[in-house]
This record gives structure tokens, C-alpha cells and sequence, in this order.
């Protein structure tokens, strides 16, 4: 949040990885994808919540891969030619993959674009919580996607994470 | 002079010998006799005190060096140790480890003097009776003058003369012969400059200039010591040679840091031979000189009987003579595990090469040659790594003994351990982490197992204690088991603690079997220690022991009789990266299963599952053991028809066994195990996954959870 505020002064621009899951269109800064590779074989693991729909083999790594549909309480994934996975770097370096509808653009947006939304001023729908600003570019608007929440393991809780 | 970059050798010789003073003074303390000892202590003492004073530790330096004047003396025959003896010099070494540890932590020694430790060691030079470090206390003035015959002594121990050579009769035979052929007998007496670094190169470099014009016949101490550092800033030696003095004294001082050399004819009549030492009750100076090659020949002997600690390269203990050449290196531990990854990687890629050739049909008899040749050679590879992972589990037990005689005093009971197959190997990273489970079963089979001496006596028992530790290789697996002969477990004490602690209800515990309330000790936050002690009874003990062995993939159980004492068992895997596995089909899915747990595959028909408990067991050979269809337990819906006959896995656990349902056998397959991402390792059932020769993902059925 803070890292926000400070380079809305300088006006960085940042690059948002455009996808879009059910019929909303999200950003993630391009700094924490890794790869995104096209759908796979996921191997399910028993016994593990319904949102985490396996692993997959990246590169000789065991990847955990969870459906961000489901944790937005949405209908489950439809696996149609335009799904990826787009493999995500965590804090401490661990890759976690999400399945998304599809992969549409790169997007390039200043900071100052970039509106700060806290969750509670919204409607608190499902997909809300996980949605930590709004950018604005010529074409319209961007959920950028708060990243934290969608890997967290737990419900959100009361937060303002960093619009990432 | 900057010896940071020396700072990791430094310790890890340090632990060495501290580890082997603190096994002689035990040895000594039961032998008092022991020359072996005697001379291991004072080599190791002296190794020390040199090492500490070449990185700058002092208070360390004075330490080693008081302890080493006192095995001086001993060694001379002048004083004897005395039980009470050595508990000032074990606690002189827990001292030092003291220094070592501060020096670990923040590579500085830290300012503990140890006054008293230095004050009792002088005690025991001066033959006071006085044994405790702590209240022996001698006045000053009397400590004040051995110290300064303590500097003398060493003084005397770092210069060399080649006067003071002891010669073999064989060595003064040689000398005669070459000088009644005319040639020169040359003494040489090289003084190295103090700040010199590498020691043994300049010696060495000395030794190799003189060998051009000459022979050399001797020299103190031994070639062997010399080229191992075992020397201070000087040695001798005696040259046979035509060429004149001045030249042999010009290719000495050729080599630089080379500080000065005494140079002279030497004298074969005023020799000193061997002999002559053994009859004459020598002096402390001359005493010292001769040290090494008359130390070295008994450590000799005794290097093969111990084997030396995994990559501790002690040249200190090879033949005198003989130039043993050091076979081991040190390796970090690191590059280990990148060699072993990259292995693995090579395995994934032989397992894809093999899945490739299958499905392309390209089944030509010279492809299937070459790939089972590859095999070969990847399986050797990996063996080979693991070996060289491998390190005796001798490391961590080497404590124990010191510990159970700390434990004899602190306890007030009698108590002896008995270990066996310390040579057994484990992969280094198990090595490392096992040493404190094992320290928690001992410490527990001291202050729970063994008796104390009086109802040991009621009970017809010896009176000292049995503990015991057996070490072994099974199989795919490296068993530990550490017991007693002492009570056993009270199954109805255990029972009713833990219903006392909350941990079980009285309804359940009336459910429980004996066995089930023993393994009631293994949950977190029990302890049935009637009095805290500081031992054990703090209740995290065997708690902590299952859970370390247990992330370790290894299991802990329990055998108990009561009254007549019990013994745990630790079994481990032998390698944690890499298995033989059996590769099974479940619904559709494909999972492995280590092969060491696996006893064997039946064939079950649906018409012999019989019904105990409303759950379904088998009858086989004459053992009842419960089934479990897996695709049951792992959520996933069978594609077998239920009246064909069912494959079943025996798959045991230490004396249990399981029949594990299952649709299809794939076969036997080499697996490297990966760990699961942190979000699917909830599931208790899956230990890792691995990747199959085809890219895809199999999980690896942890047997041991479904028990």
C-alpha cells in the first residue's frame, strides 16, 4: 500500500498481464508470473480443498494448481483451447499455479491510474475480495487482482493488501 | 594475518579432537594405564593448542596447553592420573568446547579464563590430591611457578636440535656403514620463521633440495609428522652426503621463510639412541623432543581398530615411515546435494528416454540393449552418490558415552551402555538430525528405565544399569534401537496420566489396547516422570522424538515389558531422494508405493473377505489382516469388476501388516520423490510425488499413515 502511494508520485509504469475469468477481465503485475503455459494434465491429490484441482510438472517441479473460479464461488472451470495456467511466484519463492479463461493482452499502466479499492467499499461479492485496485487505460477498466488473497489458503480477512 | 578463510577447518578439527579427548579420558578413566591414550590425549591436546594459537584464541591456547603439560608429565612418567583427576579434565574439556562454541557462534572466543580449570590443572602437575577444579584451590604462588616450568617445557618441546636426535639401532647401523665409506654425516637443524603459513611445504622443500646431494637418514620428528604440520618452528635432521657443509647449508636457506640453520658434523658416538632414552628417566626437554616417532608407532596400531570419523582426514594416526597418502577429502555438503539432484534429473530423463522408446515403437534389440546399459549405469550412479553421502552414524553416538557417565553422577544410579555398529551408514542429512532423538531415548531409558540401585536389588537385577543402543542396516532401511533393562512401561500408568492430562477420555482409554496406551506417550505434551528432572520430564521428549524421526520418513516404535525393561526402535530410510517403488494403478490414476514396505502382491478372491468388526479382512496364511481398498480412501471410484479376483499389496509395519486393494500393477520403477507444493501437503496419505518417464505426475502412497 505504501509502495502504492509512493510511486503514485512518480507516475511508474507497470505491466499487467490482462486475463479474464467468467466474463470479468483481471490484471496481474507481470513481476510475479513465472510462465504460463497452456492446460495440462493436472494430477489430483485426494483429500485437499476443492479449489486446489491438483499438480502439475513444470520443468521437472511438482506445482500445485488451484481454480481461482472456485475460490471466487463461481461455477467450476470450463476447460475450453483458450485455458491456461499461469504459474505464479509466491513470497517465499514457491510456484502455485491458477487456472484462467483465458489470456487476452499485456497491459501497460502508469500508477497513477491506478485506483486503490478497498474491499469493503464494495459490494463484498465473491470476487470482490480478491480484487485489490482499478486501473483505467484507454479501452476501459481492469480489476487488478490481489494476488495475496487468491493464494492465500485462508479466507480474507479484513485487509488492504498492496494492489499488486 | 587474516584467518577467516582457515576459520570452518579450524572447527571442524577442533570438534575432532575434542571428541577424541573426550573418548580417551573416558577410556583413561578406566585404565589409568593406557599409554595409547595417554599419548592420543597429549597429541590431541597439543594439536589443539597449536591450532588455537595459530587463529589468535588465546585463552583457548592456554587451555590446551595447561591440559598438555599435565599429559606431559604423565607421559614422563611423573605423575599418575587419579579418578578425581578426571573430572578436571573433563570439565577443562567442556571448557574448551565452550571456546569452541563461542567461536562457532561469533568466531571469538569469548573472555571465560577458566582460572580455576587452569588452577586444578596445576594441581594435578604439582600432585595435589585436591580433585574438583572448583574447590581445589591452590594458592597462586604454587600455580605461578608450574606455569612458568609449563612455558619452559614448551619452549624446550618447540625448539629441535639435531644433537637431541634419537636414532633406531637399524637407523645408527646405516650411519656407521656410510661413514666407513668416507662420506660426511652432516646435522642439520632448520628453524622456520614463525609467521610462516605452510610449515610443511617449507619442510618439505628443505627435505627434497637435500635429498638431491644426499641421503637423509633420519629426522625428528618423522618425515610423515613434518609433512603433516605435526612439528612447531623447527626440526632436525641428520644428511648422509659428499657434498661439503656450507653447500648443504646453502640449499636450506634457499627455501625462503626459512629463518636460520644450524649446521654440524654429527657425532655418531655421542648419539643418542633409542635405547638410551627408555633407561634414562629423560628430562621434560628431551623428553619432548622425540615425542612423535615414539608416539606414533602405538597410534599405529590403534588407527584400524578405530575407524577414523567420515572425511576427518587425521593423518596424526598413519604409520611413522610409510608415507600413507591422505585418501579422503572434504566436501561441502552443498555440492553433495547438487550432485545428487542432478541425478535425479538424470534418472526422470533415462525413465522419459525408456517411456519414449516404448511408445514409439522403436522396440530394435540395439536400443533396448543401450537403454538397459543406461540404466545400469544410472543405478550405479546414484549408488555411488549415495555412498558418498553416506556417513557412520559413529559421529553422533560418540557423545553418548560421556553423557551416561554425566548422567551415573547426576542421577546417583549405576548405569552402562553397551552400542553396536557404530560403522553403520546413513545419508549425512539423516546423520545430522538423528543425534537428538537418540539423546532424548537415552536420557529417558536413564531416568525412566533404569531403576534406582536399591530396587534393582529387590528385583534380583545387577546392580548397574543395562542401556544399550544397536545400530544395523535392514534392508532398504537403517534400524536404531535404544533400550534398557530397567522397568518397562506401566501400560496402566501411561493409561491413567493421559486421562489425567486430558488427552484421552475414560471411555476411550477403556477401549485402548496395551500397546495403543504404551504409544499414548508419543503424544504431544506427556510425560510420566513422577519428579521434573532436568533430564528429561519436561514432556516434550518422545514427542519430539516422533516427530523428528517421522519428518525424517522414518517410523518409532515401542517394545516394553514391565519390570523387565523396554526398547525403542527407530527404523529410517536409507536414502531419502530416491526409491524403488511399485507403481499401481487406482481408478485412474497412478500412484507408487515404496517397495520397502511392501511385503508381497496376492492375489484375492471377493469370495474370501471375511467380516471382523464390520470391517473386511483377508486370512492370509493363517494371519488375519484388515483390507483396505485404496480407491476408498483416496476418493476415487474402482474400474475393476467387483467379482474378478482383487490384487491386493501386503504392506507392513514393523510387525503389522495391511492388505492394500488395489485395480492394476503397473511394475517396479526407480523414483526420485519430489516434495508436494505447500498447499497439497495436507493430505496425510501422500508422502511426495514423483515424475513419471512421460512428464506426468504419480503421488507416492505413504503405507506407514494408513496403519
Amino acid at each position: 500500500m505504501n509502495e502504492l502511494r509512493d510511486n503514485s508520485d512518480v507516475g511508474e509504469l507497470i505491466q499487467f498481464i490482462v486475463i479474464k475469468i467468467d466474463d470479468e477481465q483481471y490484471g496481474i503485475n507481470i513481476k510475479y508470473i513465472d510462465n504460463i503455459v497452456r492446460m495440462q494434465q493436472i494430477t489430483r491429490v485426494p483429500k485437499v480443498d476443492d479449489y486446489l484441482k491438483g499438480v502439475i510438472n513444470i520443468r521437472g517441479e511438482i506445482v500445485p494448481v488451484m481454480s481461482v473460479r472456485m475460490k471466487m464461488g463461481l461455477a467450476e472451470d470450463e476447460i475450453t483451447g483458450k485455458s491456461r495456467i499461469i504459474i505464479l511466484k509466491t513470497g517465499e519463492g514457491d510456484l502455485v499455479g491458477i487456472i484462467v479463461d483465458q489470456v487476452n493482452q499485456v497491459l501497460t499502466l502508469d500508477t497513477n491510474n491506478i485506483e486503490k479499492v478497498r474491499y469493503d467499499d464494495k459490494k463484498g461479492s465473491g470476487q470482490a475480495k480478491f480484487v485489490g485496485g482499478v486501473g483505467h487505460y484507454d479501452g476501459g477498466l481492469v480489476s487488478i487482482l490481489d494476488l495475496d488473497a487468491v493464494v492465500s489458503e485462508k479466507e480474507v480477512k479484513e485487509k488492504t493488501s498492496n494492489a499488486s | 594475518m587474516d584467518v577467516s578463510q582457515y576459520l570452518s577447518v579450524f572447527l571442524d578439527e577442533a570438534k575432532e579432537h575434542l571428541q577424541s579427548l573426550n573418548d580417551n579420558i573416558m577410556t583413561l578413566e578406566q585404565d589409568p594405564e593406557n599409554e595409547d591414550c595417554i599419548n592420543e590425549i597429549f597429541r590431541s591436546a597439543h594439536s589443539m593448542k597449536g591450532m588455537a594459537g595459530t587463529m589468535g584464541y588465546t585463552r583457548m591456547q592456554n587451555l590446551t596447553h595447561d591440559m598438555e603439560d599435565v599429559f606431559s608429565d604423565v607421559r614422563g612418567g611423573k605423575i599418575k592420573i587419579k579418578s578425581a583427576d578426571i573430572d578436571v579434565l573433563l570439565q577443562c574439556l567442556d571448557a574448551i568446547q565452550g571456546y569452541v562454541d563461542n567461536i562457532t557462534e561469533n568466531q571469538d572466543e569469548g573472555t571465560d579464563e577458566h582460572q580455576n580449570i587452569i588452577k586444578a590443572l596445576a594441581d594435578i602437575r604439582n600432585g595435589a590430591t585436591g580433585g574438583d577444579g572448583g574447590d581445589a584451590a591452590a594458592p597462586a604462588a604454587e600455580a605461578a611457578p608450574a606455569a612458568d616450568a609449563s612455558a619452559a617445557a614448551s619452549s624446550a618441546d618447540g625448539a629441535s636440535d639435531y644433537k637431541a636426535i634419537k636414532l633406531d639401532p637399524s637407523v645408527k647401523s646405516t650411519l656407521e656403514e656410510a661413514a666407513s665409506q668416507g662420506k660426511k654425516l652432516y646435522g642439520v637443524t632448520v628453524h622456520i620463521q614463525e609467521s610462516c603459513i605452510l610449515k610443511a611445504a617449507r619442510g618439505f622443500l628443505v627435505f627434497k633440495g637435500l635429498e638431491e646431494i644426499g641421503e637423509i637418514a633420519v629426522s625428528d620428528p618423522s618425515t610423515q609428522d613434518i609433512e603433516d604440520e605435526k612439528f612447531d618452528y623447527s626440526f632436525s635432521l641428520i644428511l648422509i652426503t659428499d657434498e661439503s657443509k656450507e653447500k648443504v647449508e646453502e640449499i636450506v636457506k634457499s627455501v625462503s621463510e626459512v629463518e636460520g640453520c644450524e649446521c654440524g658434523e654429527y657425532d655418531l658416538n655421542s648419539a643418542k639412541t633409542t635405547e638410551d632414552k627408555e633407561e634414562a628417566p629423560a628430562a621434560p626437554a628431551a623428553e619432548a623432543a622425540p615425542a612423535a616417532p615414539a608416539t606414533a608407532a602405538p597410534a599405529a596400531a590403534k588407527a584400524p581398530a578405530a575407524p577414523a570419523p567420515a572425511g576427518g582426514g587425521a593423518g596424526g594416526k598413519k604409520p611413522v615411515g610409510k608415507p600413507v597418502v591422505n585418501r579422503t577429502v572434504r566436501v561441502d555438503i552443498e555440492k553433495l546435494d547438487v550432485l545428487m539432484n542432478l541425478v535425479s534429473e538424470l534418472i526422470i530423463a533415462k525413465n522419459s528416454l525408456i517411456s519414449a522408446a516404448n511408445t514409439s515403437g522403436v522396440s530394435n534389440g540395439n536400443v533396448n540393449e543401450q537403454i538397459e546399459y543406461l540404466e545400469s549405469v544410472t543405478t550405479n550412479l546414484h549408488e555411488s552418490v549415495m555412498k558418498v553421502r553416506m556417513v557412520p552414524i559413529e559421529s553422533v553416538l560418540q557423545k553418548f558415552p560421556r553423557m551416561i557417565r554425566d548422567l551415573n553422577k547426576t542421577l546417583g544410579k549405576k548405569m552402562e551402555l553397551t552400542m553396536t555398529g557404530e560403522e553403520t551408514e546413513m545419508d549425512r542429512t539423516v546423520v545430522d538430525e538423528i543425534g537428538d532423538p537418540l539423546m532424548h531415548l537415552i536420557r529417558n531409558s536413564a531416568d525412566h528405565g533404569i531403576e534406582s540401585a536399591e530396587i534393582r536389588a529387590q528385583r534380583g537385577k545387577p546392580e548397574v544399569g543395562q542401556i544399550f543402543l544397536h545400530a544395523f542396516q535392514d534392508g532398504n532401511s537403517v534400524v536404531i534401537e535404544v533400550g534398557d533393562d530397567g522397568n518397562g512401561i506401566d501400560a496402566e500408568a501411561v493409561k491413567n496420566k493421559a486421562i489425567e492430562k486430558g488427552v484421552v477420555t475414560p471411555d476411550q482409554a477403556a477401549l485402548l489396547t496395551e500397546k495403543q496406551c504404551v504409544e499414548l506417550l508419543f503424544h504431544p505434551g506427556f510425560s510420566t516422570a513422577k519428579q521434573v528432572s532436568e533430564i528429561s520430564g519436561r514432556g516434550v521428549g518422545l514427542d519430539v522424538v516422533k516427530s523428528k524421526v517421522e519428518s525424517l520418513s522414518g517410523e518409532v516404535t515401542v517394545r516394553t515389558k514391565l519390570g523387565e525393561g523396554s526398547t525403542w526402535v527407530i527404523r529410517l530410510p536409507l536414502t531419502l531422494a530416491i526409491i524403488q517403488a511399485l507403481m499401481v494403478i487406482i481408478g485412474e490414476e497412478k500412484y507408487a508405493i515404496p517397495l520397502d514396505s511392501i511385503q508381497s502382491i496376492e492375489d484375492v478372491s471377493p469370495a474370501d473377505i471375511k467380516f471382523v468388526e464390520n470391517k473386511e479382512v483377508i486370512n492370509l496364511r493363517g494371519s488375519v489382516l484388515p483390507l483396505i481398498r485404496l480407491n476408498e480412501v483416496l476418493d476415487t471410484e474402482s474400474k475393476r469388476n467387483p467379482d474378478e479376483d482383487m490384487v491386493v499389496v501386503i504392506a507392513r509395519k514393523g510387525d503389522q501388516q495391511v492388505g492394500l486393494v488395489i485395480d492394476e500393477l503397473m511394475g517396479q520403477q526407480e523414483i526420485v520423490i519430489k516434495p508436494l507444493g505447500k498447499y497439497t501437503n495436507k493430505c496425510k496419505l501422500i508422502s511426495g510425488a514423483t515424475i513419471l518417464g512421460d512428464g506426468e505426475i504419480a503421488l507416492i502412497l505413504d503405507t506407514n499413515s494408513i496403519f
